[in-house]
C-alpha cells in the first residue's frame, strides 16, 4: 500500500482507498439479488440503487414485472403469501443465467442496508464450491436452524446448485409461505451447512432489526420479542454488533441514507479503530496500548501502519 | 453696496463652516462601520494534507500537546436521559470533560453551580473552567443533547494558536451582531475564555443579569461580551466550504437533501469531517456514537498524519 498523499477532499480520500477493495471484490464475487415489487421501487429501492446496489458484483432487482428499473420479472404475483414462491423463482433464474458470474449469491429485502466489503471479508475465508448458508441464524421450525431472511443470506454456488436441484428433484418442495424458513427446510434437506457469521469477538454481523434496537444499553433482562428466535446467545448493548456489521433491515429510505453517511462518508479524524479483525494484530496492538499513554502519537511519515 | 458684500461673505463663510463640520462628522461615522466590515463573513478551516505534511518534526510534535480539549457540558435535571447519554457517548473522547448543573442529581456527577439563569450559570461555568483547565487550551461548551466529534474538533484547530482569540462554531447574524449557535456547540480559544472572563468584569457591557425587560439568549449576551473583547465569531467548515457545526439531527439534514439534492444524497448533505449534530434522540446518538467509532468497510485505510488513540474503559467506541 502506498503512503501517496492523499488530500483532505473526503471525495478522493475514498476513492483512493477504495483501491483496497476491488481486488478483494475479483476474489469474492457477489451477486445480490434484492425481493421487491412495482409499488416499492420509488420508495425503497431507488434508495437501494443510489447506495450498496452498486457495490455487487451484480445487483437483480426481483419484482414479478419487468421494468426499465430494471427489474427482472419473475413469473409470480405480488404478496406476503407469494414470497417463497419469488425466492425460488428468483434462484432459479440466478442459476439459469448467472451461475458462473458469481460466487456467492445474497438475498435482500428492499428494506436491508448491506455493507458489501465487510461480507466478502467474512466470506473470503471460505470456499464457494462447498455447500455454505450465511446469515442470522434464528433457531425454531428445523432442526439445524435456518438464516433470516430480512437480515440478508448467502448462499455459496454449492448450496445455489443443490437448492435448485432440491426442486427439480422434488425433495424440496413448496411447503410454507415463510420463505426464509422454507428455504432454511431445503437447505437442510440437501446437507447444506449453516454458517457462524459472528465476527472474532462473538459479535453478529447480519441484523433482522435496525441497529437503534441493538445498541442502547439495557440492564440485563429476559430476551425482549424481537430476540426470541435467535440461536446464539444474544448481546444487547454496544457488544451485540460487529464493527464490520454486514446488514441490518427495516431500514427506510431515510435511514438508508444516514447508514452509507455512516458507513463510508462520516469519521473521526486520525482515530485508531479499536477493534482489528485480524486476531493476532489485535492482541499485539493492546500489548502496545499499555505502554502507551493516552493521548495522541505523531506517526513518522515514512512508517507503515497496518490495520 | 458694501453691505450686500459683507452679506454675502458672511454665508460663504458659515456656508464653509457648516460643510467642514458635516464632512467632520461624516468621516467619524465611516471610521467605525469599516471596523465592523472588517470582521463579517469569517470561515475557519482545517489545515489540508498539504500544509501538514510541510509541517517540520518539531512543529508535529508540539501539535499533540496544544490541541487538547476541555469539554463544558451545560446540563439540567430534566435533561437527564441525554446526559447520562453524553456522559457514556462522546464526552469520553474530550481530554477533560466537566459537567455544569443548574441543581445536583443523585444520579450523575457534576460541578453544581446552583443557578437557575442560563446565562449566569454559563458565566460561572466558564470561569471554572479556566482556572481548571491546566495544559488545556481548547474549550468546547455544549448542552447535552449536542453530540461532537472531538477528533474533528481536534483537526479543525490543529494549526490555530490557542494563544489568540478563537471563538468557532455555526454562526449566525442577529442584526449587527455574529455569533455562534449554541445548540451546535461553541469553540473557545484559552485566549477568548482570558479575554472574556475579564469582560466579566465590565457589568455596563457584560452585564451577569440583563437590564432590559426581555431576555436575550445566551448565546448573544455571549457573542456582545467576546465582540466587547474584539473577538469574533467565525464559521466553522471543511475545504469544500460544508458547515461542520449542526444544529440539527443527521437523519433531518439526510432528509432535507434528498429533497433538495436527490441525484446525491449523502455528497451533498453533511461533511466527512462534522463535529457536531443535535437535536437527537438519546438512541439515535448511541446509533451516531456506533456509525462514528465503528461502523465501518473493511479495506478502507485513510492515512491521517495524526493519530487519537481511544479512549480507556470505553467499550462503544
Amino acid at each position: 500500500m502506498s503512503l501517496s498523499v492523499s488530500k483532505l477532499n473526503s471525495n478522493i480520500l475514498i476513492a483512493e482507498n477504495r483501491r483496497a477493495a476491488p481486488e478483494f471484490s475479483q476474489k469474492v464475487r457477489v451477486l445480490c439479488w434484492v425481493m421487491t415489487q412495482p409499488k416499492h421501487l420509488k420508495s425503497r429501492t431507488q434508495h437501494i440503487r443510489a447506495t450498496w446496489g452498486k457495490r455487487c458484483n451484480i445487483v437483480l432487482y426481483m419484482s414479478s414485472e419487468v421494468s426499465d428499473f430494471p427489474t427482472v420479472g419473475l413469473n409470480v404475483s405480488e404478496g406476503r403469501s407469494q414470497l417463497y414462491w419469488k425466492t425460488i423463482r428468483a434462484f432459479q433464474h440466478i442459476h439459469t443465467h448467472h451461475l458462473d458470474d458469481a460466487d456467492w449469491f445474497l438475498k435482500a429485502d428492499d428494506d436491508t442496508f448491506v455493507v458489501l466489503e465487510n461480507l466478502r471479508y467474512g466470506l473470503s475465508k471460505h470456499n464457494a464450491e462447498e455447500p455454505l448458508y450465511f446469515g442470522r441464524r434464528f433457531t425454531p421450525f428445523i432442526a439445524q436452524g435456518y438464516m433470516s431472511g430480512g437480515a440478508g443470506y448467502v448462499l455459496s454456488k454449492e448450496a445455489l446448485r443443490r437448492f435448485v436441484k432440491g426442486f427439480a428433484d422434488g425433495l424440496c418442495t413448496h411447503n410454507t409461505e415463510t420463505e426464509d424458513v422454507g428455504l432454511g427446510k431445503c437447505m437442510e434437506t440437501m446437507k447444506v451447512q449453516m454458517g457462524d457469521s459472528r465476527d472474532v469477538l462473538g459479535r453478529q454481523t447480519f441484523h433482522p432489526y435496525p441497529p437503534d434496537y441493538y445498541l442502547p444499553r439495557q440492564t440485563p433482562r429476559p430476551r425482549p420479542w424481537y430476540l426470541i428466535y435467535e440461536h446464539y446467545q444474544p448481546v444487547e448493548g454496544p457488544g451485540c454488533c460487529s464493527d464490520l456489521a454486514i446488514s441490518f433491515h427495516y431500514i427506510d429510505a431515510v435511514q438508508m441514507h444516514t447508514l452509507e453517511y455512516y458507513t463510508y462518508h462520516l469519521r473521526p479524524y486520525g482515530y485508531k479503530y479499536r477493534f482489528n479483525p485480524n486476531v493476532k494484530i489485535q492482541v499485539r496492538q493492546e500489548k502496545r496500548w499499555l505502554i502507551q499513554t493516552l493521548g495522541v502519537i505523531h506517526l513518522k511519515r515514512k512508517e507503515l501502519l497496518y490495520v | 453696496m458694501m453691505s450686500e458684500g459683507s452679506s454675502f461673505m458672511k454665508g460663504m463663510v458659515l456656508g464653509g463652516i457648516f460643510c467642514l463640520v458635516m464632512s467632520f462628522f461624516e468621516n467619524f461615522n465611516s471610521g467605525t462601520h469599516s471596523e465592523v466590515h472588517e470582521h463579517l463573513h469569517h470561515h475557519l478551516k482545517p489545515l489540508s494534507k498539504d500544509e501538514l505534511e510541510k509541517l517540520s518534526e518539531s512543529q508535529m510534535s508540539d501539535l499533540p500537546l496544544q490541541v487538547r480539549v476541555y469539554c463544558l457540558i451545560m446540563v439540567t435535571p430534566k435533561l437527564l436521559v441525554h446526559w447520562a447519554t453524553a456522559n457514556d457517548t462522546w464526552s469520553k473522547h474530550c481530554d477533560k470533560s466537566v459537567f455544569y448543573t443548574s441543581e445536583s442529581s443523585k444520579a450523575l456527577e457534576a460541578v453544581d453551580l446552583q443557578e437557575q439563569d442560563e446565562w449566569a450559570r454559563l458565566r460561572k461555568a466558564i470561569k471554572h473552567a479556566y482556572e481548571n483547565a491546566g495544559d488545556l487550551r481548547w474549550f468546547f461548551v455544549a448542552r447535552p443533547t449536542t453530540f461532537a466529534i472531538i477528533e474533528n474538533l481536534k483537526y479543525l484547530v490543529l494549526d490555530k494558536d490557542p494563544s489568540q482569540p478563537f471563538y468557532i462554531g455555526h454562526t449566525e447574524k442577529s442584526g449587527e451582531l455574529d455569533y455562534v449557535e449554541y445548540d451546535s456547540g461553541i469553540v473557545l480559544s484559552y485566549e477568548a475564555m482570558r479575554r472574556l472572563i475579564e469582560m466579566f468584569k465590565d457589568e455596563d457591557r457584560c452585564p451577569e443579569r440583563g437590564h432590559a425587560l426581555w431576555k436575550t439568549s445566551e448565546e448573544k449576551q455571549l457573542a456582545t461580551c467576546l465582540k466587547y473583547s474584539g473577538v469574533f465569531a467565525e464559521n466553522g467548515e471543511d475545504a469544500q466550504g460544508k458547515g461542520l457545526f449542526n444544529k440539527k439531527s443527521v437523519s433531518s439534514l439526510i432528509s432535507d437533501s434528498m429533497g433538495q439534492n436527490p441525484a446525491d444524497v449523502v455528497e451533498a448533505c453533511c461533511s466527512d469531517m462534522a463535529i457536531t449534530f443535535a437535536g437527537m434522540s438519546p438512541s439515535q446518538m448511541q446509533v451516531l456514537m456506533y456509525g462514528v467509532y465503528r461502523l465501518r468497510p473493511y479495506g478502507h485505510d485513510f492515512h491521517d498524519s495524526l493519530t487519537f488513540l481511544p479512549p480507556k474503559d470505553s467499550d462503544n467506541d
